[in-house]
């Protein structure tokens, strides 16, 4: 789809968006105290407020030129793929231990999007050995060498 | 020459093996298309934090210098570049393999990859010093501008929209300003407990340039028509070399736009690569060959894209300006050892500054060396599948993020960022601006707060900040990087308006 024909509707959401942010920024910026500390950021809100609103501007009578957007299609592609992410970073990385999580998303994600047949076993070895091979080189790399310490929850 | 004196530490043993695995493993990423140098450099850093300063640099100095030189590889033998700075190397490259000369038109790559590199370093070295006294002079005032000219040169130049960029360059400096005031100690924009510290930097960049791509490889989706790579035919490296002498004027071009190019904050590989394919072939009397497979093609574009890696550091380690996303992450792996560029690094820790600075220059030439000898296997590597890439650098984002405090926050932190700036992208926004103004906020405020101090102290904030020679010069720098992009995306929209009118 060309960016001429994206629908303006998500530009505006998009650029809506940010020009909320910006007013957030800029009325805290103005509210809070002690005044000093808030300088650098009232001089930075001033400017993020004028554009933010420059783009919303351009996205409301349609002229904006920049950003692909996104289809049916893209969205349809990266939703399992982002939900799985989300779960594990902000749940099962704590929730279930970060190696265990880290097995589990791994090995789920190469299987969404590995385009091997699912109905082939072999395309499963693969997988588990390419899990298996990934987890040991991570936990030899944290673990060992830079012995960070990972939440260890129900399992490690 | 103080150069040479630390010369000797870059082959002490520990040293010298970070060199090598910096520059094999540079090259290796730099071959897989989807790893871009910027988040290869950015996923290493948290290896570095158990490293001396001058360990954790050559590691990453390493990686910068051969990810570029690497991505030639998958430009030549998948049309697939690995970096944005490989874009003109396919124009030619990828036409030499599929004439059956991928051999030579990677051997080509690497020499003029070398030969451009070491010049661009050579600069580095020269220049450096030089610099980094005259950026004594700088007063508060002056870092201030200095800090806002690095956000909206990157912001205006590196971005398709003027304004989207400059914008983005906003989002980032009011980040910077997350956490408690130096100051004051006043609390400002904590709407979660895991923001209490401020934004961690490290986590920012793996998050800011790691997840976006991670984004990118799901909405692929499961696509199974991995790229195929043409198998590369034996070429006797002592012809290439020959041919490299034969061709002084496409080496000379990609070189010295290079080197300029890479002087510019903001600008990049990308553009280097270009501009030089484009001299290149407009000053050659074969410039009908260009695009069929023309070697000086692909010698005039790696030249150029290597000659910039030197440069585009000079401004960072003089001025804190990083002059490329890449250098932006390098001046976050110098900021988490403590050390500040400019006459800090090269005053109290030469020893760090020269000893990097030296094995970029040794970097080169393994990088020629490996590059030569290891190409046709990092093709190979090219070839790992979407699937596998976006899972292991999510896990790496994960882990590396996890790392630098040993804090979920960071973690939580870095995923949304990247959430955010993969959506941002979509709709115009740009990445390089959003970093360059979370790594320059502090160093903008810092300098604002002291300026407003002095100011208030002396002729009041308008002069100060207003005034004297070197605060209009670098206003006017600002002015006119926001008025040449603004002018150059205009005369774009009106070349696409054309072009469609005659569709």
């Amino acid at each position: 789809m060309s960016i001429r024909n994206l629908p303006r509707l998500q530009h505006i959401i998009a650029s809506g968006l940010v020009a909320a942010v910006g007013l957030w920024v800029a009325w805290i910026s103005y509210t809070q105290q002690p005044t000093e500390a808030f300088l650098f950021p009232r001089l930075i809100s001033t400017v993020f407020v004028v554009l933010a609103f420059w783009t919303f501007a351009k996205a409301l009578i349609g002229l904006t030129k920049v950003g692909a957007g996104l289809n049916a299609h893209t969205i349809g592609n990266l939703a399992p793929g982002l939900a799985v992410a989300l779960i594990y970073i902000f749940w099962a990385a704590r929730g279930l231990g970060f190696y265990t999580a880290t097995t589990i998303a791994f090995f789920i994600l190469l299987s969404l999007y590995d385009p091997a047949p699912h109905n082939a076993l072999r395309s499963w070895l693969r997988r588990t050995i390419i899990t298996a091979v990934f987890m040991a080189v991570m936990y030899g790399l944290f673990a060992k060498l830079l012995q960070v310490y990972t939440p260890r929850e129900i399992f490690f | 020459m103080e150069f040479l004196f630390y010369f000797g530490d870059v082959f002490t043993p520990v040293n010298f093996a970070l060199l090598l695995v910096g520059t094999i493993g540079g090259l290796i990423l730099g071959a897989t298309p989807g790893l871009s140098p910027t988040m290869a450099v950015a996923l290493l850093i948290p290896f570095t934090f158990k490293l001396e300063p001058a360990q954790g640099l050559i590691l990453l100095g390493a990686a910068y210098t051969s990810t570029v030189a690497g991505g030639a590889v998958s430009a030549i033998l998948l049309k697939i570049p690995g970096a944005p700075a490989n874009i003109a190397t396919t124009l030619d490259g990828h036409t030499m393999a599929q004439n059956g000369e991928g051999a030579r038109a990677l051997q080509l790559s690497f020499l003029a990859s070398a030969i451009g590199g070491v010049f661009g370093v050579l600069l580095l070295i020269f220049l450096t010093p030089l610099l980094a006294q005259w950026a004594l002079a700088f007063g508060p005032s002056h870092l201030f501008w200095l800090a806002i000219l690095g956000v909206t040169v990157i912001g205006s130049l590196d971005s398709a929209s003027v304004v989207k960029g400059l914008l983005s360059g906003c989002i980032g400096l009011w980040l910077a300003t997350i956490g408690f005031d130096d100051i004051m100690g006043a609390q400002r924009f904590i709407f979660h407990p895991s923001l209490g510290g401020g934004i961690n930097i490290i986590a920012a960049l793996i998050g800011l340039f790691a997840i976006p791509q991670v984004i990118t490889m799901f909405a692929k989706g499961r696509s199974g028509d991995g790229a195929e790579v043409i198998k590369v035919q034996k070429h006797s490296i002592r012809k290439a070399i020959a041919e490299i002498i034969r061709r002084p004027r496409a080496l000379g071009i990609g070189t010295a736009i290079g080197s300029i190019i890479g002087l510019i904050p903001g600008v990049g590989g990308q553009i280097a690569g270009l501009v030089a394919y484009d001299q290149a072939k407009k000053f050659s009397p074969e410039y009908a060959k260009f695009g069929t497979g023309h070697s000086e093609g692909v010698i005039a574009a790696e030249a150029a894209n290597n000659a910039m890696v030197g440069p585009s550091l000079v401004p960072l380690l003089t001025l804190s300006i990083p002059g490329s996303p890449t250098a932006a992450v390098l001046l976050g792996g110098l900021l988490i050892h403590g050390i500040f560029p400019g006459t800090d690094l090269f005053d109290n820790h030469p020893d760090v500054a020269w000893t990097f600075i030296n094995s970029m220059l040794i970097g080169q030439i393994l990088m020629c060396i490996f590059g030569l000898y290891v190409a046709g296997m990092a093709a190979r590597i090219a070839q790992v599948p979407q699937s596998v890439m976006a899972a292991v650098v999510l896990g790496l984002a994960v882990f590396g993020s996890y790392s630098v405090q040993s804090s979920m926050g960071d973690v939580y932190v870095m995923a949304s960022l990247g959430v955010m700036m993969y959506f941002l992208e979509r709709f115009g926004f740009s990445a390089a601006p959003l970093v360059l103004g979370l790594i320059l906020g502090p160093i903008a405020e810092a300098n604002f707060i002291q300026g407003s101090m002095i100011a208030s102290a002396t002729d009041g904030l308008g002069p100060y900040f207003m005034t004297g020679t070197l605060n209009i010069v670098l206003i006017v720098l600002i002015a006119a990087s926001v008025a040449y992009s603004a002018a150059m995306e205009l005369r774009n929209r009106r070349t696409t308006s054309k072009e469609d009118l005659m569709i």
